[in-house]
């Protein structure tokens, strides 16, 4: 595949960047830091098959750059059937509740520019006959909890509408593909205690690859969230106001 | 806060590691980096007191590298599981390679890390071409022994204390496959062990051998002598050496567990195991990284965790002084597992590193509060009336006025790091109890 991949620099996008260039496919990296990305970029040219791998800038808070970001990628990569969107920002509730200015940064780069960003891709692999665009939400938009309301409340709104997509283009050859991850041990996680069951960037990439070639409108990574959040979900509001969760 | 510890998960210190994939960032203001936390004691560990120390593993890219030359540039948290990964297929491989692959090229500079082929290969810091590192005022540096040489010869072995590494870059050694010709040959006691392993050196430039440590008496030192070589390309298998799934250790046993008895009895299946002499192609994952192939492996010697105890003992007295250690180590009812013992070759760079001519010895411990501080320091007191020095990437337990009978180089050593850090800014659990650092 021709993939534009929007934060591998880091993390789960950094596994998944190097899985796919060790296969073969053909990555282009958008990002904010061009320093980093041309060191990313020589990471994956060396472990992967060698093919060049390019990188232009685009940062999630300024949509303006949007178009002219994906301009490059189509041009290094003679068009892209695919688009994984992993880049966000994420906070611990107690932060964002204390610190608006955060709040909204978060707000807008997780859920009304990652939108934009999307809307931008649907029409480009609309008009191209399809794609796939895939995008890490999280389960925190799966329910309401305490320790991750206003961050899942962005990742709610964006679980919903790349559901929607999905609804409505897939017969048109557009694959709206949900990554939720739980608990990953990433450096967004670092100095939160892991709760059992957490995930390793690896493994995760892999199971995000499986979901991307078979068209998965869902994956849960690690898997067993799938069972977690399937419980939480017909926890009563009683309950959830008790628990920690 | 959380309780960090190295891999023999003895001591376990308070303390906050800082994970990102921007070493350059989390390493300003911190006391130490540590790599994946393979080292046994407390050299990857801060002192007591809740400081913050870097964690470089996240910090994993290749930069560059070169296929005329095999010069590697890469970030300091690469591991050399990954690495291998990338090149062996390639024909090529790290020129020195330690009993694990769960290490960073980082960790593996810091320790200066010694392998089976250490009696022609030297120490990996031989092959080190150019460090970046954080020096503790904060400035970054690209340091070589051509630039900076007191800096990188004290960096070479000296356990992370002189500096951040950043990034590493390392000369690979080209191979003809990335198989192993291997063969094993079975010892019965300790000085015929000695023997054959210093003759396999003269041909072979893998060398290594296991010892059952659990019974006194003339089968002491029991066991076999593996030596092997890259495979040639006729003899390797066509499809590249697949890293294995991995089985692992599920939860923390008993530790109750590794006593004598139960030592007993797996060296003895060990040993018949090993009875024949073998030869033929060999994985170079068993080969190089025996226990790699069972993953959380700790967890087998308890919640008290455990020390490795590794020395070197120069083979000028005849080898008298490893039959004394060996005796001391059975009579406290020492009993090790893994006994691995590996010839020396000359010392290398670096003014801090293990190695030097003679015999490594390296025995597992489980920490048993003071008796196993009492064999330690016997064990210690045959090491410095034999000459020998103790591996601080392993060790736990050493007295500081011990280490400082081992170590004539020690001053010179401190004195280069003062030079660069006069503040102290640098330190580690280990540096508070051998080296006198504040705490």
């Amino acid at each position: 595949m021709n993939a534009v991949l929007v934060g591998a620099t880091k993390g789960m996008g950094r596994a998944l960047a190097r899985r796919m260039a060790v296969r073969g496919d053909r990555v282009f990296l958008l990002g904010r830091d061009l320093l980093d990305l041309a060191r990313s970029a020589a990471d994956l040219e060396l472990r992967g098959t060698g093919a060049p791998v390019g990188f232009a800038h685009l940062d999630l808070e300024q949509p303006e750059g949007f178009a002219s970001a994906l301009d490059q990628a189509e041009v290094a990569l003679g068009g892209f059937d695919t688009v994984v969107v992993s880049a966000g920002v994420f906070a611990p509730q107690e932060v964002l509740e204390k610190d608006p200015a955060l709040l909204a940064t978060l707000l807008s780069v997780d859920f009304t520019n990652t939108v934009l960003l999307c809307e931008e891709t649907r029409r480009r692999l609309l008009a191209r006959g399809g794609g796939t665009l895939c995008v890490f939400s999280s389960v925190a938009g799966d329910r309401a909890r305490k320790p991750v309301i206003l961050y899942g409340a962005a990742k709610a709104g964006l679980s919903h509408y790349l559901e929607g997509i999905d609804h409505k283009y897939r017969n048109a050859g557009l694959r709206s593909i949900t990554i939720k991850p739980g608990f990953v041990r990433t450096s967004m996680t670092a100095g939160l205690s892991p709760p059992p069951f957490a995930g390793e960037p690896d493994a995760v990439a892999a199971s995000v690859l499986r979901g991307l070639d078979r068209g998965r409108p869902i994956v849960y990574v690690p898997g067993i969230w799938r069972l977690i959040l399937g419980v939480i979900r017909w926890l009563p509001r009683r309950v959830m106001r008790r628990i920690g969760f | 806060m959380s309780s960090l510890s190295g891999w023999g998960r003895y001591p376990r210190i308070r303390g906050v590691e800082r994970l990102s994939e921007d070493l350059e960032s989390i390493t300003a203001g911190a006391t130490l980096t540590r790599g994946l936390g393979r080292s046994y004691g407390d050299s990857s560990l801060p002192p007591e007191g809740g400081r913050a120390v870097a964690g470089s593993r996240l910090a994993d890219r290749l930069l560059a590298f070169d296929a005329e030359t095999g010069i590697l540039r890469a970030e300091a948290g690469l591991s050399l599981r990954a690495l291998n990964e990338v090149f062996l297929a390639r024909g090529f491989s790290a020129p020195v390679v330690p009993g694990t692959q769960f290490v960073t090229l980082g960790g593996m500079v810091a320790s200066d890390v010694h392998g089976k082929n250490h009696h022609v290969a030297g120490c990996i810091g031989e092959y080190v071409r150019s460090l970046r590192m954080r020096v503790p005022d904060g400035r970054i540096l690209d340091v070589t022994d051509e630039g900076e040489r007191d800096l990188f010869r004290a960096t070479l072995g000296g356990m992370g204390l002189t500096g951040h590494i950043l990034e590493v870059e390392l000369a690979l050694e080209r191979i003809p496959s990335p198989w192993i010709w291997q063969e094993t040959e079975p010892v019965p006691n300790l000085d015929v062990l000695v023997d054959v392993l210093r003759a396999a050196g003269r041909d072979w430039p893998f060398t290594a051998s296991w010892a059952d440590c659990a019974k006194s008496g003339p089968t002491l030192g029991r066991g076999f002598v593996t030596r092997g070589r890259w495979a040639t390309p006729d003899e390797a298998r066509r499809e590249a050496p697949r890293m294995r799934e991995r089985l692992a250790v599920p939860f923390t046993m008993p530790d109750a567990l590794i006593c004598r008895p139960t030592v007993r009895i797996f060296n003895s299946l060990w040993h018949r195991l090993h009875a024949r002499p073998t030869s033929g192609l060999a994985h170079p994952q068993p080969f190089f990284y025996p226990l790699d192939g069972i993953a959380e492996w700790n967890r087998l010697y308890g919640p008290s965790g455990f020390s490795q105890y590794q020395c070197v003992l120069p083979l000028e007295d005849d080898g008298r002084a490893y039959r004394r250690l060996f005796d001391v180590f059975v009579r406290h009812c020492g009993a090790s597992p893994v006994t691995v013992i590996k010839d020396c070759g000359a010392e290398g760079r670096g003014m801090l590193s293990f190695p030097k001519p003679g015999i490594s010895i390296a025995l597992d411990v489980p920490r048993r509060g003071a008796r196993t501080q009492a064999l330690v320091d016997r064990m210690n007191e045959i090491v410095i009336e034999a000459g020998g020095r103790v591996y601080l990437t392993k060790d736990a337990l050493t007295r500081r006025e011990h280490f400082l009978a081992m170590e004539p180089r020690f001053a010179a050593w401190n004195e280069i790091r003062r030079k660069w850090d006069p503040d102290g800014v640098l330190r580690s659990a280990q540096s508070v109890r051998l080296f006198g650092d504040a705490p």
